[in-house]
């Protein structure tokens, strides 16, 4: 480094308040939003958005809407369905494609990936062209067999990283005392692997709750769920029940993620033997 | 990593993967390759479909009325890159450089709102921007404006709602080359150039670039494609093409025209993201 030049350090100091400002501000803008929509919740006045004092009635409006219900129940058994049958594709793949190389292995690969990258709208309307060609009616099983065809690949990213960081020397130790390879996998491999199992569980249930576009498609005319009534209820004008809704949504779903991150960071931390 | 040998090994890992290969191949690819069908056949009377090969649905994309709804998706895409990269690389470059015990709760409140629900994030920029929305209200009881501002409903805003949405995405691929970034190099440069904005364009942003092209894709690719924000933020006035798509499977009901562009938004995607991992791929593993 040059020394004595104080314009120089001065700059650098006044560059770096730059940059934590500029921070700041990026963090205030990603949650703002969020914090004006669930303070708004609470407001006790027809008009959406005038602050008239604090009430919890829209919320206890929703619990005696039928129709939100309804809808609720829905989104339920199909997060619930679609989490379970992903979680366990997911993480009995994860396990092939890290601990083996198999022929056919890389484009195998890529069909696990795509269903990440492609855009949501186009894996929606693919998947209503393929049910109406095979003449399969809609409803919720097309929504689950739709939320499990994208959550095996989530599931399997979350727990592919997780084997990934795991020792082998482990599993070696084990069978070095004779562990028989089903032994080693139900006492060594899955305890380690569950963190990220429950995480890859949770991201699912998470993005099967909230999905919209791929649900509006395979949904049939009477299958209505959480997002999709939020949707049809925007549409129709905002006012302040969709805020309530929303924002009660907004804070499961940040539980569920928060939760899953956490397990995930856990995970990333890997177990080695010392 | 294993090489699968014998027969029971063989039939270990075909149990594994059987269950999402399935799956997958029945739920995705095949629906994936049956539009890829219907986009070289004709819409007949009443919707019905023609059997009949023809290239018809993708000339179509060079009839004006197309053509500018997929100028304009590509002129929101590029801002919403742009708006992204102006957020998130001086973000990630202000996470790279924070103690290494604050870096993870940092970064995972950056992760928080991005894996929540993107529709209520998208709808609470309604209750911001509209009319009768926060923002004029708190802007005219201030007295600053004496009219509401017409926001929603307009591209900017749609542009807003998409960075908001994805701006996560930039600054993750950027941070992991800022923190990748070799100190001794940066000091190097400075001895030689003395001079920040030289040791900037000469080294770091050299050596941050990968980060860059990564994010600017895993950005551009959803933004393409978006359909919920332009639908609800643009309110119809900024039609995009996830809009066109829908719409063909709704009101016009022609579904060949809207496999072909659902087709031709996947090659978009498929070309970035083979760009993408010839980026980050070689550095991942």
């Amino acid at each position: 480094m040059k020394t004595g030049s104080s314009r120089q350090r001065t700059l650098i100091r006044i560059g770096q308040k730059v940059l934590s400002l500029h921070a700041l501000f990026s963090y205030l803008f990603l949650y703002l939003p969020i914090i004006i929509l669930i303070i708004f919740s609470f407001n006790n006045s027809k008009s959406v958005f005038r602050w008239a004092g604090f009430t919890t009635h829209w919320y206890l409006d929703l619990f005696s809407d039928p129709r939100i219900m309804s809808a609720l129940k829905n989104s339920l058994i199909v997060a619930s369905a679609s989490t379970i049958a992903s979680t366990i594709f997911g993480t009995m793949v994860s396990i092939a494609m890290e601990r083996y190389d198999f022929f056919g292995k890389l484009p195998f690969d890529a069909l696990l990936y795509l269903p990440i990258v492609i855009p949501d709208i186009t894996m929606a309307v693919m998947l209503l062209v393929f049910f109406v060609t095979i003449h399969m009616p809609l409803g919720l099983h097309t929504i689950i067999i739709s939320h499990i065809a994208f959550n095996i690949s989530f599931v399997s990213v979350t727990v592919r990283a997780r084997l990934a960081s795991l020792d082998p020397a482990l599993e070696e130790a084990a069978q070095d005392l004779y562990a028989n390879e089903w032994q080693t996998f139900w006492k060594v491999t899955f305890p380690l692997l569950l963190p990220g199992i429950i995480g890859g569980a949770l991201m699912a249930f998470t993005l099967s709750l909230d999905d919209y576009v791929i649900t509006f498609f395979t949904a049939g005319a009477r299958s209505t769920t959480l997002p999709l009534r939020i949707y049809s209820m925007v549409k129709t004008g905002v006012k302040p029940d969709i805020n309530a809704l929303s924002s009660l949504m907004m804070m499961v779903s940040m539980a569920l993620v928060v939760l899953s991150l956490l397990l995930q960071r856990k995970g990333g931390e890997g177990v080695t033997i010392q | 990593m294993q090489r699968v040998s014998g027969h029971r090994q063989k039939m270990e890992v075909f149990t594994l993967i059987f269950p999402a290969l399935f799956w997958l191949t029945v739920f995705f690819a095949i629906p994936l390759l049956s539009i890829v069908v219907y986009s070289f056949l004709k819409k007949g009377l009443y919707g019905v479909l023609v059997w009949e090969f023809n290239l018809e649905n993708y000339a179509r994309f060079l009839d004006p009325l197309y053509f500018k709804v997929f100028g304009r998706s590509f002129a929101v895409a590029v801002l919403t890159t742009l708006g992204c990269l102006v957020i998130g690389y001086p973000l990630a470059a202000w996470l790279a450089t924070r103690p290494t015990r604050f870096q993870g709760i940092l970064l995972m409140l950056l992760m928080i709102p991005f894996w929540t629900n993107f529709l209520v994030r998208t709808y609470a920029w309604i209750v911001l921007l509209a009319r009768e929305g926060f923002i004029n209200t708190a802007l005219m009881s201030l007295g600053v404006i004496n009219e509401p501002l017409g926001m929603l409903y307009t591209q900017p805003a749609v542009i807003v709602g998409l960075v908001y949405g994805w701006v996560t995405d930039m600054v993750l691929p950027i941070y992991a080359t800022m923190v990748g970034l070799d100190r001794s190099l940066l000091e190097a440069a400075q001895d030689l150039y003395a001079n920040d904005l030289k040791t900037f364009t000469r080294v770091v942003l050299p050596l941050t670039m990968p980060g860059i092209v990564a994010g600017s894709i895993l950005v551009f690719i959803p933004s393409m494609g978006a359909y919920v924000t332009p639908d609800l933020l643009g309110g119809g006035k900024v039609d995009m093409i996830g809009n066109l798509v829908q719409r063909q499977f709704g009101s016009a009901q022609d579904w060949p025209f809207g496999s072909a562009i659902s087709c031709v938004l996947m090659a978009i995607m498929v070309i970035g993201t083979l760009i993408y991992f010839r980026i980050s791929g070689g550095r991942e593993r």
